[in-house]
């Protein structure tokens, strides 16, 4: 099982793509940087095809910094960066989408 | 040679714009050169690093192509390019030197599935 | 630096690897095997050959296991072997190899 992390806007969509179609059962997804502007309501569809098994996961200094905290869709938990180093422990190995 | 890591490499950045395409290569090498099993994925714009035919002197450059042909020498044989990608930018399979393994998104899960370590570049 | 090779300087940088490819010949390979205390013998020139065509065809000196590999393909199985490029090329073969045939020093080689 594998954490995935996003940092990038969902206006790469190349990106996000590629980073979805690469999610298995079991694995998290963590969106940070720009990646947390994928939160947004407007994009929760784009997440409606991935594993049932996949939980959700943004970066909290990064919502924050953008004013998104408040408008977040519900599926996403927040975590702050000790949340990210145990995501992190928790999986196997991470993989990074840039 | 089981306690050596897998290392599953994601190559998603078209060659020569930019130094990804290059610093991959070093890594996979330097890997090879420690006997490591390593696969090697092209995706997105990194199937253009596939591409036969490059001819890189005019641009200052290394060709990418004479790099990857010695992967075999590293005992490197392990490539496989993403059949969408190939389809978004009309390219074909046959196209492409160094006879990477066609896959898709399953296959590419999997990949990320059975190694060890997923480096992207 | 430069090395001087029938009256001519031929530049090389600070570990003694040509800083001009182009200026390599047989004289110049013979200069630098001197400076390193190896004597040319035919065995030494077949790999030299080996790993001058490696470049060519790689574009890159190759690391001590490709290098190997490369001989092995070339010179057959008993010459594609460390110890033998450790006879002909001592403490590290695919590096004092690639400086007589005046290749790059291998970035890959640890």
């Amino acid at each position: 099982m594998a954490l995935h992390t996003l940092n990038q806007p969902p206006g790469n969509t190349q990106c996000l793509e590629r980073c979805l179609n690469a999610l298995s059962d079991g694995d998290a997804l963590l969106l940070i940087e720009d990646g947390v502007l994928a939160t947004l309501p407007a994009h929760a569809s784009r997440f409606d095809a991935i594993a049932a098994n996949v939980s959700l996961f943004a970066l909290q200094a990064d919502l924050d910094a953008r004013g998104l905290n408040v408008l977040k869709d519900a599926r996403f938990t927040v975590v702050d960066d000790g949340g990210f180093v145990d995501l992190a422990c928790e999986q196997d190995k991470v993989v990074s989408w840039y | 040679m089981s306690d050596k890591k897998k290392v599953l490499i994601i190559n998603r950045r078209a060659p020569y714009g930019r130094s990804n395409a290059r610093d991959s290569l070093d890594v996979a090498l330097t890997c090879g050169v420690f006997e490591m099993p390593i696969s090697l994925l092209f995706a997105d714009d990194g199937v253009f690093q596939l591409l036969g035919g490059h001819q890189a002197k005019d641009i200052g450059q290394k060709n990418l192509s004479a790099n990857l042909a010695a992967l075999p020498m590293y005992d490197i044989d392990q490539l496989f390019v993403c059949e969408s990608s190939l389809n978004t930018h009309g390219l074909a399979s046959d196209q492409l030197d160094h006879n990477p393994t066609v896959v898709d998104h399953n296959a590419i899960q999997q990949l990320i599935q059975s190694h060890d370590v997923v480096l992207t570049f | 630096m430069a090395l001087v090779v029938n009256g001519t300087p031929i530049e090389v940088d600070d570990e003694g690897y040509l800083v001009s490819l182009s200026d390599w010949s047989e004289a110049v390979a013979e200069e630098i095997a001197r400076t390193e205390q190896v004597e040319l013998s035919e065995e030494h020139w077949a790999v030299i050959n080996v790993i001058r065509d490696f470049y060519q065809t790689f574009e890159h000196a190759p690391a001590m296991r490709p290098f190997v590999k490369a001989v092995g393909q070339a010179l057959g199985a008993d010459k594609g072997k460390s110890i033998y490029l450790m006879k002909l090329f001592p403490d590290s073969p695919a590096k004092l190899a690639a400086k007589i045939a005046g290749l790059p020093k291998p970035t890959n080689c640890l």
